[in-house]
């Protein structure tokens, strides 16, 4: 035990050690994120979803993962042969360094400061470059499969991510002036008395459904939506780099509530400041967070139908743009009028 | 627009009302999926599964070989041969179904007049050659006698309404 502890503290250990306790239960996670999906979405439609391999069917994704595996990978003749391959990997790896700057905890036993990889002060710009190039894979994906539905697939995703990056840009900086850090860990920490969330709830809602159009998920599924084009972007994929598109979104999905947590709900603290909840680990509170947007992800799914196209660009240029613009000055005019500004 | 509209537009409300639907299937809702191999859902009388020729209590078969249901058969699955047997009696020597063909309809059990071709209850027959679908007469009889006591207790049961 010594020794692990000596291996931690030394820097390069630290770093290591951090890595590998925050992507194995990141990975752990998206694998049950999968099954969980399947059981919630069951469960909304009076079904039992995975239930044989395993106990109540808990080692469904790693059977899945194991039959991934062993399949053959298939690359079309007329691709792109290099840029196929590479673009699950890009979108698999650009939605794991993400969680390098989010903080999922702080103090205890084995830290004095938050528990993050980097904790850097342009923590919220490193996310934002980060998820744009998340459409890079996408697009990627499309063109190399030489394919028609991949390729508009791909568009759509392009195009939908840029329409919402838009809004969920001015969310961020809504949160940022009352803030007044890019730093995550300072994001969490303003938030100590009270949670964003309740005074920026309709700004909190507006975010929630740009995160899902972000993720490409139900209702704004369009690029992948399996009556219209198939299966979309990644309809040409097979195997593993397959799994690794599958693995990415979901990845991403959680790292989408992850960010979410951060900038509404108090990241890691409890929701009321009571010895008895106190107690319990800043990190426990914080994937508890995460499990309830995660949940909600799939709750919508089971509810709502998909959006048509131009329904989707209405709703992101003209409701969601101007709205969070609105609330930007409205907030910042609040700040400014009432001396609340931080750092002035 | 009325203002009406208007307030339940901006509360969202009636995406509020969908994921409360569905919030309720999740949770207070019984499950209705029936776990297959262990568990099976109950089959009307009138079902009709894999053929069977029965035979009377005395053990003789039913049979008499007039060809109505060889005749009535849409799919021409059926393949009957016949000639007269020691004792005078007009018996089949051939009679074949090819399942692979068969669309169960049911017309040759209602065409049927001494109920000898029936349609059991049995509907778990895969089989891993298609050489094993060729039923002939005495896989037919042994399905008979495999499935008489269902198959009485449905016929019994369905008489009253023919």
């Amino acid at each position: 035990m010594v020794d692990i502890v000596k291996f931690l503290i030394n820097p390069f250990g630290t770093m290591i050690g951090g890595i590998l306790m925050l992507l194995v239960p990141i990975l752990i996670g998206v694998a049950y994120y999968t099954y969980a999906e399947r059981r919630v979405i069951a469960a909304a439609q009076l079904r039992k979803g995975p239930n044989v391999v395993g106990p109540f069917g808990l080692l469904q994704p790693f059977a899945d993962a194991v039959k991934l595996l062993f399949k053959e990978t298939i690359v079309p003749a007329g691709s792109s042969r290099f840029v196929f391959i590479i673009a699950p990997m890009l979108t698999f790896v650009l939605a794991m360094v993400a969680w390098a700057v989010i903080p999922v905890g702080e103090g205890g036993w084995f830290a004095d400061g938050p528990w993050v990889i980097a904790d850097i002060n342009v923590g919220v710009l490193y996310l934002f470059a980060i998820s744009s190039m998340g459409v890079y894979g996408i697009i990627m994906a499309g063109w190399a499969s030489n394919s028609k539905y991949p390729f508009i697939g791909a568009l759509r995703s392009a195009a939908q991510m840029v329409s919402y990056e838009v809004s969920m840009g001015l969310i961020i900086v809504s949160v940022i002036v009352c803030v007044g850090s890019f730093n995550l860990s300072d994001v969490v920490r303003a938030q100590k008395d009270l949670w964003y969330v309740i005074p920026h709830f309709p700004l909190f809602i507006v975010f929630f459904v740009s995160i899902l159009a972000e993720t490409n998920r139900a209702p704004f599924d369009l690029p992948e939506g399996e009556s219209e084009i198939v299966a979309g972007f990644f309809l040409e994929y097979s195997s593993m780099s397959f799994a690794l598109f599958f693995l990415g979104e979901y990845a991403n999905m959680l790292l989408m509530c992850a960010i979410t947590t951060v900038l509404f709900l108090g990241g890691w603290y409890a929701p009321f400041d009571v010895a008895w909840l106190t107690w319990i680990p800043g990190v426990i509170w914080f994937a508890l967070k995460v499990c309830l947007l995660a949940f909600v992800f799939l709750w919508v799914r089971a509810t709502v139908p998909r959006y048509r196209y131009d329904q989707l660009m209405r709703l992101g240029w003209k409701i969601f743009l101007p709205f969070t613009l609105f609330w930007v000055i409205a907030t910042a005019g609040v700040l400014v009028a009432f001396g609340w500004l931080p750092n002035a | 627009m009325s203002t009406a509209r208007a307030i339940s537009q901006l509360f969202l409300w009636e995406l509020v009302k969908g994921l409360g639907l569905t919030l309720k299937y999740m949770f207070f809702k019984k499950r209705v999926t029936i776990n297959y191999p262990y568990e099976k859902g109950a089959i009307s009388p009138r079902f009709r599964g894999e053929h069977a020729l029965r035979r009377y209590p005395s053990g003789e078969e039913r049979c008499i070989a007039c060809k109505l249901c060889e005749a009535i058969c849409p799919a021409q699955a059926i393949t009957i041969e016949a000639e007269p047997r020691e004792d005078g009696q007009r018996r089949t020597t051939r009679y074949d179904i090819d399942m692979t063909k068969c669309i169960y309809c049911g017309y040759c059990q209602e065409a049927c007049p001494v109920d000898a071709i029936v349609q059991g209850p049995n509907f778990e027959f895969a089989t891993e050659t298609r050489e094993e679908l060729y039923y002939n007469k005495d896989k037919l009889l042994a399905n008979g006698d495999r499935w008489e006591t269902e198959i009485a207790q449905n016929i019994a049961l369905d008489a009253a309404y023919r």
